[in-house]
């Protein structure tokens, strides 16, 4: 599903944050990516997002080298990865069911079954009832939440989350980890990644390293 | 596929509309500015069409007027006569003998006991002669030669009045052109600025929507409806500037075209114009919120 061949990224700075990386996740796997911050795991989540783009290598999804994207087209790619971004990236302007409803207007939905599809997420998360609160009034753990049940309505192939559980308590980043096993489980790919190692303890999902730029397992 | 295209529209539409109604001042203020713009070269236009409208009227047939010498008989009149039938250039012809001309004054203006005063008839008999339409030159040379008749005392180009007034109208309608030039430029450019106002307060969810895989055309359909919508409702505004100009000068020129004992009253814009104008200042609000958009979109990138 996702595959990286000698990924490397160097920032305009001179920073390298990917060196030669290579990388293979299957369809419908689990994986967490750990490395200290700043060893490049937010670099290596926008670049499967083509929000970064690689200095050289490959990167495929699907069987498709996305470094040779046309602008065009990336917006379509994007539609099939949903991104659980480390800043939430709320619209504060619009209630929590306007947020979910974002990426199906852009994907085109038909407006009737728009509605019960962000129902539908924000009962999966534990929303509903807040559907018509604005997001400064939700929680930490609630924006995040609602970040989740963006990136998941309109079902896509492959769920990444950058730092799901940054600033949660334990309670709650113990919920967020069952929602992403919930999906992996119904065959969504999932990658997440985490500087947390309380939530890798007890997991059976593969766990990825970066350090230096460099991929380990 | 084809109702999820309508839905997205209508809601762009309905989410554009309800944008216009949540700043109604501003919005006014802005569609006000462009209506006023607008009205200006309409406006002209439209004077400028009933003027060429009323030209049109009597240029269709040149006129001349021939005044016969006062001491003119009854042969001369008939020689006259002969000579304008057998001139194939001349379409009709009047004759008004003097007395008639008389009393046409008389009746027609305050004037007839002047010319009850006066004791005698002043007026020369006269004929009103239509040629047919050619051009100036050819329309002098008849005038000059009627005018070497000898019965004739003088002849007078009464559509002279008409080329001059053609000739302004032609000169006014390049002033308008001009004027509906650096106006809709004016209207681009109210609209480039507002759009790239509104750009720079939906950043976030410009950038949001490209990171959730918005297409360009997406991100700028709402403000592509914004600048049409109210690119029509200024044109709205300069439309119905005139439709009350136009009333309220028809009112006030009742009273001087009675004295004159015409009927005449200044048209409307035509439905044809009409929706021209709306097609136009729509399409002038659809371009500098492109032109906008293109200039401004690019520059948000997503992080």
């Amino acid at each position: 599903m996702i595959t990286f061949k000698n990924v490397s990224k160097r920032y305009p700075d001179g920073f390298v944050a990917l060196n030669n990386a290579n990388l293979d996740i299957a369809t419908g796997e689990m994986v967490f990516l750990t490395g200290h911050s700043g060893a490049g795991k937010s670099t290596l989540l926008k670049l499967i997002a083509t929000i970064e783009h690689p200095s050289s290598g490959i990167i495929a999804i699907n069987g498709q080298n996305i470094a040779q994207l046309k602008p065009a087209a990336i917006p379509y790619l994007r539609r099939k990865i949903g991104f659980i971004f480390q800043d939430h990236k709320l619209l504060f302007d619009r209630s929590a069911f306007d947020n979910v409803l974002l990426p199906l207007q852009i994907s085109g939905f038909d407006s009737q079954s728009m509605a019960a599809r962000v129902r539908a997420a924000l009962d999966k998360v534990g929303l509903l009832k807040k559907e018509k609160s604005m997001p400064v009034a939700l929680s930490g753990g609630e924006r995040q939440r609602l970040c989740i049940a963006r990136a998941i309505v309109h079902r896509p192939m492959i769920l990444i989350a950058d730092e799901p559980t940054g600033n949660l308590d334990v309670e709650y980043a113990r919920d967020i980890m069952t929602l992403f096993n919930s999906f992996n489980q119904v065959g969504v790919t999932v990658l997440i990644s985490t500087h947390d190692a309380s939530l890798l303890e007890d997991t059976q999902h593969r766990i990825l390293t970066l350090k230096q730029g460099k991929l380990a397992a | 596929m084809m109702r999820a295209w309508l839905s997205q529209h209508g809601y762009v539409l309905l989410f554009t509309l309800k944008q216009l109604i949540a700043k109604p001042v501003t919005n006014i203020c802005s569609i006000l500015v462009m209506g006023i713009a607008l009205s200006l070269p309409v406006g002209a236009y439209t004077l400028i069409e009933n003027l060429h409208a009323l030209s049109g009227q009597v240029a269709d047939m040149p006129q001349m007027s021939l005044f016969v010498k006062t001491d003119a008989n009854s042969q001369d009149i008939a020689n006259i006569k002969q000579k304008l039938e057998s001139d194939e250039q001349i379409i009709d012809f009047q004759y008004i003998p003097k007395e008639t001309a008389l009393q046409q004054l008389q009746q027609s203006s305050g004037l007839a006991n002047i010319a009850h005063h006066l004791g005698h008839n002043p007026l020369p008999d006269a004929f009103v002669v239509h040629t047919q339409k050619n051009t100036a030159q050819v329309l002098e040379q008849l005038r000059t030669d009627m005018q070497n008749w000898p019965e004739i005392e003088f002849v007078q180009f009464d559509s002279d009045w008409i080329e001059r007034l053609n000739a302004i109208l032609d000169l006014s309608r390049a002033v308008m052109f001009m004027l509906s030039i650096l106006l809709s430029i004016a209207i681009i450019a109210i609209m480039f600025n507002t759009i790239r106002l509104q750009i720079l307060t939906k950043r976030d969810e410009i950038e949001i929507s490209k990171l959730i895989g918005a297409t360009d055309s997406f991100i700028q359909r709402p403000f592509l409806y914004f600048g049409t919508i109210q690119g029509l409702a200024g044109g709205f505004v300069a439309w119905s500037i005139m439709i009350i100009s136009v009333n309220t000068m028809n009112h006030k020129l009742i009273d001087l075209t009675q004295l004159y004992n015409s009927d005449f009253q200044l048209h409307y814009l035509s439905l044809a114009d009409s929706i021209s104008l709306l097609f136009f200042s729509a399409w002038l609000g659809w371009l500098g919120a492109r032109i906008s958009v293109a200039s401004h979109l690019w520059q948000i990138e997503a992080k």
